[in-house]
């Protein structure tokens, strides 16, 4: 839904007209302009810091993310507010568990939700597509119908039906998810399949006997790695995006495990109650982390696409 | 069986549940309200408490959900039965202490063997002019009882020991077999296959509402449907949008129409709570809940609105005890020390906030009649409980430097289980360092693994059906299909079922108390409040009446 | 076109039937049923409600006769948990208020943000471009579950301008708040995809072409590149639509209007088997009517493309 598809496509197009004779200088001319993209590079700082906080933060905090101070217990308004005395850096949530802890935890199990998920979609998606594509054919007018189909459906709900009724757990969270975000990565890697599957040197790997898995793997797959790179970094913020919803639905992760989506989520609901920073801590860090996913995701589309700038 | 036998509502006397006579020197509205009509509402003045009232007697209050239906014998949640008794009106209604006054019937006599109720019926009238007559009630039993009804509560009708109801309801009988007839238009008559002690304050339940047969016949289920409902209730529906909004109007032909004040009262649907009270503070709605834990802020900002009172509902988590239950919960040490380290004050006080009583017993102290057994640990300091709880639970051969207990604790998605159950294993876990695992599953799910008993520790809670212990007590039995934890002693079937006939069964039921205490199949945390906000203008609502059984008819607003 | 048309009908059919059979199978692996409750049925009254609704057959005979109904008699058959209503019913009650509110965000959202995007792309690297790509990505990633409760508290209960909830018809006071938190990640979105394929076109060939001849500037943009601008935006425009309405969950939730997301929750929490199917079918014609409509829109736009 954030990834335009179109100019994907175009964009794939462009790259498999020179990615197999300049494969090498594509990727160090792709690094070198990504770097002289300030706001990618920027992004790509802040957003390695942050992950590196969320794994070291929880060493700094004398609070663990699911303990209760019960000093605190019930009495967040009053006296739940940040502190450095108590150690409650970001305060705590309505049952004195630490929010500094909390947050930590969320951004890793939020990013990796992101991470993993979208991981699940490209490995589907680039296996498929290449599959699809290489074979020509019945079998890839049998499998592309098959993903006009799946696209048509309303994914949403079918991911609200599977979480209400098989519970909740995190790697239904990533398969779920993922499961739902291949189609398009799959349409685009078999255009690009397509286009350079008549290639000397794959028919030139055809003729000296190798087999269909290996020519797919070692000679297609690598191949297709930069529209993947791009690709990845702006279906990772969408995933987010699509955690927090299923947050706020209340089948997201399970308590006392806890994702931006859910903090930000009980946040909101008690706004009205003068714990605001229950929500602007994990606002700030969620908005913070999509801010440079989707820079580092231009940067990333701009380095590999130059006809752009 | 002595000859009950109300008399007319002018100057009334009130049963109680254990059929007591009690005269209650209550102002009536009546003989005022002849004087005062709702249409000259202006400056009009309240006919008992004299207060000034407000011009506009409109009264808006939140619904968490859509009402699933406005048939009063398909009905089963209780805030459409809150609808229900609004558009409705069943032989005897509950006054504001939740004792039975007259409704349609004016009073009922009992044979000598109790087995036969003959309600007087009073002469009033349908929304579109017909009289309300015994054999609307007779169609709405029958029709309640009628397998292709399918009433959810056809296992209220049948608790009601109604001749031949068990072969009408399995299909094996006609239902103008059922033992209730007609005698003229205005005498109701039913009769039992044994008699029933509270038969008479069953009947202010809706599933027992009468229906008017001829809409019901001619629209089939559409017929609730504002534009062709016709009811014998204070106010006629005139609006319904499933998930937004709910709308009553007075119904002038109701025959008890000039005492009632409230001309129009509006459920709203809003489905979260926190905007419930945002709209409640900008002045939206008349009456709220307040969400878990914000009762003593919302006490401190606005004392006059925020309201809490008792209820008939407990909370607790059960063991289970069945072949499908870990092992280590059979032994009795393990599940006193988990009951022992659960701090209910903490709890109530820190987590639900809202006045609810912390629980040692089964049944709320609340409940009519019951008289709390003294339970040993109910009494000592925490910090004994603990210490106590770390002692049983080594002797189990769990605790520091041994086995780590650990366990599920399962229980359904809301944000205040989730508090309560994040609480609770905390507790556990910094005090005796057992490991609780914290499962939430959605309501649907959740009910059908707690019935096929697929759990370790469940979250189980009972609002009682009536003002008595045994409605919550007869869960425990081994029959019982709520018994969750299956829980089995002998004992304690023995003494319920014995309280059936006995002279004083809150003797049993105390006893079972003790023993509950002592083997410790469930683990009480708390029992409930009602936690409201209530417009400082906005009087009558029920709040001393433990089952909230509310009438809008008696609600009214004074003037600012 | 016309022929055109038809396939995407007839296309559409095994995708129907697909849907169909995916939320059918999913409902019956679903732990517990419509029926159970807190206190539990007894059996009998579960077996007259079985009846009732047909949940005694064997389930190729329930989906037969399901989808039987549907394409003969375009009857979703009753609620499950509404027991007066007919899944038609509440479909006809839920759908239009989700329309309203989903239309005028679709116009919001397109309305300020296709200028927003192409204005940006004009001013590149200027103030106003970095202000308009901080604010749509800010406005892009705040979730509408923050927005809507922080809209009620402004503007009901600070303000006093607006109801902070309801439907009450579909009056305007009851439409602003939730077209506002609807459409705004939307519009963001819309603004970021017309300014970047507004920037590539500007740099193309034909566009330096026109600015070497002289032509006014105004003239180009508005004759020459706005048409190729808009095309990656139109695709968008069909998932965009399908998403306004599909994600109105929360604003029906937030503002209680009544419209068909909250239902769809709520019948896939209460288990109501055909609300649930009537919603998902429902939803699932819109996703490939609005998808049809795109690409035929996309055919106008782009000669290149033929149907």
């Amino acid at each position: 839904m954030l990834v335009n598809k179109k100019k994907m496509e175009s964009m794939a197009d462009s790259m498999s007209s020179h990615a197999p004779i300049e494969g090498r200088s594509l990727w160090q001319d792709a690094m070198g302009r990504f770097m002289h993209n300030k706001a990618a590079l920027i992004s790509l700082i802040v957003l390695v810091t942050m992950i590196a906080t969320s794994f070291i933060g929880p060493y700094l905090s004398p609070w663990d993310f699911e303990s209760i101070d019960w000093a605190l217990l019930g009495n967040a308004a009053e006296m739940g507010a940040p502190s450095i005395e108590n150690g409650h850096y970001f305060g705590t949530d309505d049952l004195g568990r630490d929010q500094f802890a909390r947050v930590m935890v969320g951004t890793q199990i939020s990013l990796m939700v992101g991470i993993v998920g979208t991981a699940v979609a490209v490995v589907v998606g680039v296996l498929y597509g290449a599959i699809s594509g290489y074979f020509g054919g019945r079998l890839d007018n049998v499998m592309m119908r098959f993903v006009d189909i799946l696209m048509s459906i309303p994914y949403m709900f079918i991911l609200i039906i599977l979480f209400v009724m098989f519970g909740r757990s995190i790697y239904l969270l990533f398969i779920g998810l993922g499961l739902f975000s291949w189609m398009d990565m799959a349409r685009i890697v078999r255009g690009q399949t397509l286009a350079i599957k008549h290639k000397e040197y794959i028919e030139a790997a055809v003729a000296a006997g190798v087999s269909d898995f290996k020519i797919i793997l070692k000679h297609i797959v690598p191949n297709l790695l930069g529209i993947v790179v791009v690709y990845t970094s702006l279906l990772i913020p969408g995933l987010i995006l699509t955690e927090s919803f299923i947050s706020f639905l209340g089948l997201g992760i399970q308590e006392p495990l806890t994702s931006w989506g859910a903090l930000i989520n009980d946040g909101a609901k008690t706004i009205q109650y003068g714990t605001l920073w229950q929500l602007l801590f994990p606002l700030a860090f969620f908005v913070t982390g999509l801010f440079c996913f989707f820079f580092i995701g231009d940067g990333l589309r701009d380095a590999f696409d130059p006809k752009d700038r | 069986m002595a000859l009950h036998n109300l008399k007319p509502y002018e100057d009334r006397i009130l049963i109680d549940n254990k059929n007591n006579f009690k005269k209650v020197a209550m102002a009536t509205a009546i003989a005022a309200a002849t004087v005062f009509t709702s249409m000259s509402a202006f400056s009009a003045v309240h006919p008992v408490t004299g207060e000034t009232l407000a011009a506009d007697q409109t009264y808006t209050y939140r619904l968490l959900d859509g009402i699933p239906t406005m048939d009063p014998t398909l009905g089963e949640d209780v805030n459409g039965s809150q609808i229900m008794r609004d558009l409705f009106e069943g032989l005897l209604n509950q006054d504001a202490s939740g004792a039975e006054e007259p409704g349609v019937a004016l009073g009922y006599d009992v044979s000598a063997d109790g087995k036969t109720y003959t309600f007087n019926l009073r002469k009033s009238n349908w929304s579109n002019g017909d009289p309300v007559t015994a054999h609307d009630f007779v169609y709405a039993w029958q029709r309640a009882v009628d397998p292709k009804t399918a009433a959810s509560y056809q296992w209220y009708m049948k608790m009601m020991n109604v001749v031949n109801i068990n072969a009408v309801a399995d299909g094996k009988m006609a239902v103008d077999q059922l033992g209730v007839k007609a005698d003229g238009d205005y005498k109701f008559v039913v009769s039992l296959d044994a008699p029933l002690p509270y038969f008479a304050s069953m009947v202010t339940h809706p599933v027992t509402f009468p229906v008017h047969k001829a809409t019901v016949e001619k629209h089939g289920q559409a017929w609730t449907r504002p534009e062709n409902m016709v009811s014998n209730g204070a106010y006629k529906l005139t609006e319904w949008v499933l998930k937004e909004r709910n709308v009553r109007e007075r119904n002038t032909a109701y025959w008890n129409n000039d005492a009632t004040i409230l001309d129009k009262v509006v459920a709203l649907v809003i489905n979260d709570e926190n905007q419930a009270l945002i709209r409640y503070k900008a002045g939206d709605l008349d009456q709220t809940e307040v969400p878990a834990g914000q009762y003593p802020a919302m006490k401190k900002s606005l004392p006059n609105e925020a309201t809490s009172f008792p209820r008939l509902c407990n909370y607790y988590y059960t063991f289970n005890l069945s072949d499908n239950g870990p092992e280590v919960f059979k032994d009795l040490r393990v599940r006193k020390a988990l009951s022992y380290a659960i701090d209910r004050d903490v709890i109530v006080n820190n987590v639900t906030k809202g006045g609810q009583y912390p629980a040692y017993s089964f049944t709320p102290a609340a409940t009519s009649g019951f008289k709390m057994p003294t339970i040993d640990y109910s009494k000592w300091s925490q910090k004994d409980r603990d210490a106590k709880a770390v002692a049983l639970l080594a002797e189990a051969g769990y605790g520091k430097g041994m086995k780590t207990l650990k366990f599920d604790m399962l229980y359904n998605s809301s944000e205040s289980h989730k508090k309560i159950a994040t609480v609770m294993a905390q507790m556990w876990k910094q005090k005796l360092g057992v490991e609780a695992v914290l499962a939430n599953q959605e309501w649907k799910t959740f009910l059908e693994t707690r019935k096929t008993g697929g759990f370790q520790l469940a979250r189980g809670a009972w609002c009682g059906d009536y003002n008595e212990a045994s409605t919550f007590l007869d869960l425990v039995t081994t029959e019982a299909g709520y018994n969750h934890g299956r829980w089995v002693n002998k004992e304690v079937d023995q003494l319920m079922s014995d309280a059936k006939t006995a002279t004083d069964p809150n003797i049993n039921y105390t006893r079972v108390e003790q023993i509950m205490a002592a083997d410790m199949p469930v683990i009480p945390v708390y029992h409930y409040t009602g936690v409201l906000m209530l417009k400082e203008n906005f009087k009558g609502y029920p709040i001393n009446n433990v089952q909230t059984t509310t009438y809008s008819r008696v609600m009214y607003k004074t003037a600012k | 076109m016309f022929s055109f048309i038809v396939r995407r009908i007839f296309s559409s059919i095994p995708t129907m039937l697909i849907l169909i059979l995916i939320s059918f199978a999913l409902m019956r692996f679903a732990p517990g049923s419509p029926f159970s409750t807190e206190r539990g049925l007894p059996p009998e009254v579960l077996a007259n409600l079985e009846a009732k609704y047909g949940l005694n057959l064997p389930w190729f005979e329930q989906l037969f006769t399901y989808i039987k109904n549907i394409l003969f008699h375009f009857d979703f058959g009753p609620s499950f948990k509404y027991k007066d209503i007919s899944v038609n019913e509440i479909l006809a009650q839920g759908f239009p208020v989700t329309l309203t509110y989903g239309l005028w965000s679709f116009v919001v959202a397109v309305t300020v943000g296709i200028p927003l995007g192409i204005i940006a792309a004009i001013r590149h690297n200027t103030a106003l471009d970095y202000a308009a790509v901080g604010i749509t990505i800010g406005a892009q990633v705040l979730p509408n579950f923050v927005m809507a409760p922080i809209l009620v508290i402004i503007f009901s209960l600070w303000l006093e301008w607006l109801p902070g909830g309801g439907w009450n018809g579909g009056q305007w006071q009851y439409v602003i708040l939730p077209v506002i938190a609807l459409s705004t990640s939307y519009m963001a979105s819309i603004a970021r995809i017309a300014r970047s394929s507004m920037l590539e076109v500007l740099h193309s060939n034909f566009i330096r072409t026109a600015k070497a001849k002289g032509l006014p500037m105004r003239n180009i943009i508005l004759r020459h590149a706005l048409k190729p601008a808009l095309l990656p935006v139109v695709t968008y425009l069909g998932p965009a639509f399908v998403g306004m309405i599909t994600g109105s969950v929360v604003i029906d939730m937030y503002f209680s209007t009544g419209g068909m997301g909250q239902f769809f929750v709520d019948a896939a929490l209460s288990r109501d088997y055909s609300l649930l199917m009537g919603v998902t079918i429902l939803f699932g014609v819109m996703t490939i009517l609005f998808n049809a409509v795109v690409d035929i829109a996309y055919a106008w736009l782009d000669p290149k493309i033929r149907l």
